[in-house]
């Protein structure tokens, strides 16, 4: 039986697990050796979700949490394509977005930043591609805020996005960036990336999509593991 | 194409990704509840906690199990444990394309670059577990940390990071 085999992770655009200068890595990396497995059913298949999985304002993170008054910032819509490496559209794909307020607040219990939190922005949302892979929502563009990983860090706007393709292989969690952010080249997460990576992860100005009078377009694509060109026999 | 990069989780993702656990008014896609206990018969707790490079339990990891054979899926974050513990109440796997019995699990912190994958296995599993092509994969003296214990509760299972105890992470 002849099987797909999905490529691993391409660590010349990949992060690698130990960065020190991420200073929360040098207890949580693994240490040793991964241990490289054929990949198996297990490895082969994950979970399905649908439209039907989500809200109706689970796309527009502008609205999904409305209290009493229209969210704070600067009003943004954000559009892309899933594909593979093989630069074939994944339909169906889940995508997962949370972020901080136009402040820099996270509504989370624990964030401890000294900025206002936002009634009427919760900062979480989700949608899913279509048929040709293409995805879409609205949100609000998410503030730079301080952390503790070295003196005067403060990570550079970002949305957080936890993507499912077609199994488990090739599940990515990453985030997208702001073109022209000044604080990129301060950033030890994103200079994680090694540097042929690091334009993947910068969402590019999009005028096509920019909606007069009411939200400025942002264009970011994903590209998920694809499968090697030539299936292997399963002997 | 290239890959686009991964980035951490970070410390933030629960009101995105596990929300009704941390009690945030958004609905969760997916929980620790892959079998209802209730419901149905031959039904398992798995219980873990996750530890770092110096043994200390990680209150912010979240931690994402795959039953292939039962085509169940479950997410938890160990924050709102009181041990930090992760919990998922979920069907005992038997053996699937001639592999010993095991859920795919993904790990999920701050500090990874990259999330880790593993798997779980069950130590009343004997004679499977030795003839399971993936273990065999594994040196002898590390396929123990990738073995579930048995006990009253369910089956125990933990994660350590780093350390003589690491866990096998998987590249898949």
């Amino acid at each position: 039986m002849s099987q797909l085999i999905y490529n691993t992770f391409d660590y010349e655009v990949q992060p690698p697990r130990l960065a020190p200068d991420y200073k929360s890595t040098v207890l949580r990396a693994p240490s040793k050796p991964l241990v490289v497995v054929k990949q198996s059913l297990s490895e082969l298949t994950g979970p399905v979700f649908g439209d039907f999985n989500l809200g109706k304002f689970d796309h527009d993170l502008t609205k999904n949490s409305i209290k009493n008054g229209e969210p704070m910032g600067e009003r943004i819509v954000v559009h892309g394509k899933v594909m593979n490496e093989n630069g074939r559209p994944i339909p169906n794909t889940l995508i997962e977005i949370w972020q901080a307020n136009a402040a820099g607040r996270y509504v989370h219990k624990v964030d401890q930043h000294d900025a206002p939190l936002d009634p009427n922005f919760l900062g979480a949302g989700r949608c899913m591609t279509d048929a040709e892979g293409n995805y879409r929502f609205y949100t609000i563009k998410p503030g730079a805020y301080p952390w503790g990983n070295h003196p005067n860090a403060w990570r550079p706007n970002h949305i957080h996005f936890s993507l499912f393709g077609a199994n488990i292989t090739n599940r990515l969690v990453t985030q997208m960036y702001f073109p022209g952010d000044p604080l990129l080249q301060y950033d030890p997460i994103f200079l994680g990336v090694p540097p042929k990576g690091r334009e993947l992860l910068i969402s590019t100005f999009d005028l096509s999509i920019t909606e007069p009078n009411f939200a400025l377009g942002y264009r970011f694509d994903f590209v998920l593991r694809g499968h090697q060109a030539t299936p292997f026999e399963n002997v | 194409m290239l890959q686009t990069p991964s980035q951490t989780v970070g410390p933030y993702f629960a009101y995105g990704l596990t929300p009704e656990q941390y009690l945030y008014d958004f609905k969760s896609l997916s929980n620790n509840v892959l079998a209802n206990p209730l419901d149905e018969a031959n039904v398992v707790n798995v219980v873990g906690k996750v530890f770092d490079g110096n043994g200390d339990v990680i209150p912010d990891a979240m931690i994402e199990i795959w039953d292939t054979q039962h085509q169940r899926f479950g997410r938890f974050g160990t924050g709102t444990d009181p041990q930090n513990r992760f919990i998922f109440h979920t069907f005992k796997p038997t053996s699937v394309d001639g592999q010993a019995p095991h859920l795919s699990v993904i790990v999920f912190m701050r500090g990874q670059l990259i999330h880790s994958y593993t798997r779980i296995y069950f130590e009343d599993e004997v004679e499977l577990n030795a003839q399971d092509e993936i273990l065999s994969t594994v040196p002898v003296d590390r396929r123990d940390t990738l073995i579930a214990s048995k006990n009253a509760a369910g089956y125990e299972f933990n994660i350590y990071m780093q350390g003589e105890k690491e866990t096998v992470f998987f590249e898949i």
